[in-house]
């Protein structure tokens, strides 16, 4: 788990996602889902360049399956950036470095 | 860390077995190699499967992902630098150093390229295929197969991985369709066997998906005979396409020879990639980009060792470092 993001599970989801003054960028992964290690370090970095900014939260899937199921996860890893508690950008799958911050340029 | 010659004497291009192994030889024959692994894809295809039964050497098998990382661990212990990233950019060069730029955009030049990019999976080509991705459609059941628990889901493919990939989900799935376009299956017979053995497998013969339906999410699918013309929807909620990969050759496209299929043409038997029917200097190719007829993860780590043998002995006879 990196310095700069956050660990957010079903019971923090209200106050830690929904609640957040900030825009928050959830990463749903799971320990045996090789893909989402390779993202972790981007997400990572981008956790630290732009605190300011935007929260970097991670959500277990195995450990929250009920956010899990009420975001109808079903493929990981996802990424989804939430804005005063409405879903407002959706990344699935693992993507390189540069195509990931394109896509999340305007949150950042 | 030492400073490298600029330019060095070679380049890997891809992960996998076929380019983990080329940088073993390499860096033993002392070539100080650098290897771009990729940014999200190191280890390539086998860091999608589970338990690996056919690699030579484990008699009780091993997983993709640990096998990658100990051809891995082999490549770095001789001295190999690996690098986290994308190669973005292949300039080869019939005359001189080939470059390659990486995803950070810093430029990386050699003497000698080894080509090990592998393949990436087909898709059915269907626009719904596409729209519905990462919401029922999936390429990797041991990525997404979780999701699936309780559900009816489909398969489609006929070979070793599409049955791999339908026993795997048979695991989370209530029952899995196995989809193929014609009345036997490609797989090996033991696959076959345990296919057809598995309750939770259906095998439906003689199939094709015209389309996925459902508006955010895969609610079914639209089939078709092939034989009858017939159709019929099957009513599924995820939809795992397996039917086969393309190699990923578009980096080199224009600057070597590829076959119809995207395939990269080497030299007879060795790995000397070909660029309008001659070899092109200091450029090897291995792996799943160049072998359309095996494509398994040891004959991948053969050629690799290969392209590495070749681009040594290219080395010593063109260019003293």
């Amino acid at each position: 788990m990196g310095e700069f993001t956050k660990t957010v599970t079903d019971a923090s989801w209200d106050a830690d996602v929904l609640k957040s003054d900030k825009p928050v960028l959830v990463d749903f992964w799971a320990v045996w889902c090789g893909p989402c290690k390779m993202v972790a370090p981007i997400l990572d970095e981008i956790a630290e360049t732009h605190s300011g900014s935007i929260t970097v939260a991670k959500l277990n899937v195995d450990e929250n399956p009920v956010i899990a199921a009420s975001e109808r996860i079903t493929s990981i890893p996802t990424l989804n950036v939430y804005k005063g508690g409405e879903l407002v950008k959706q990344v699935i799958g693992a993507k390189p470095k540069a195509a990931l911050l394109a896509e999340l340029a305007e949150y950042l | 860390m030492s400073a490298t010659s600029d330019p060095r004497e070679v380049i890997i291009v891809g992960s996998g077995p076929a380019g983990y192994t080329a940088a073993v030889y390499a860096a033993r024959a002392q070539l100080a190699p650098l290897l771009l692994e990729g940014s999200v894809t190191a280890g390539g295809a086998l860091m999608n499967t589970t338990e690996v039964e056919n690699f030579p050497g484990f008699r009780e098998g091993i997983t993709g992902p640990a096998l990658m990382e100990e051809m891995r661990a082999q490549a770095e212990r001789f001295g190999t630098e690996i690098l986290t990233d994308d190669a973005v950019t292949i300039e080869l060069n019939n005359d001189g150093p080939h470059t390659v730029i990486d995803g950070e955009g810093a430029t990386h030049r050699a003497h000698a390229v080894i080509l090990a990019m592998g393949s990436a999976y087909r898709e059915l080509g269907l626009p719904n295929e596409k729209r519905l991705s990462g919401h029922g459609v999936s390429w990797c059941a041991t990525c997404d197969g979780f999701f699936f628990r309780g559900q009816e889901i489909a398969v489609v493919g006929g070979g070793d991985s599409a049955i791999e990939e339908a026993t795997f989900l048979t695991r989370f799935a209530s029952r899995v369709h196995l989809l193929h376009r014609r009345d036997s299956l490609r797989a090996s017979k033991i696959m076959q066997e345990r296919a057809f053995n598995d309750p939770k497998l259906n095998l439906v013969w003689n199939t094709e998906v015209v389309d996925v339906l459902g508006d955010d999410r895969v609610s079914g699918l639209a089939l078709r005979d092939t034989v009858t013309g017939e159709s019929r929807t099957l009513d599924a909620t995820g939809l795992f396409v397996a039917i086969g990969h393309d190699p990923r050759s578009e980096l080199v496209a224009g600057q070597v020879d590829l076959d119809d299929d995207g395939y990269v043409h080497v030299e007879g038997r060795t790995t000397r990639v070909l660029s309008n029917g001659s070899a092109l200097a200091g450029v090897f190719a291995a792996g799943d980009l160049v072998d359309h007829s095996y494509r398994q993860a040891i004959t991948a780590a053969g050629s690799g060792c290969a392209a590495a043998l070749d681009a040594e002995r290219w080395l010593a006879g063109h260019h003293s470092p």
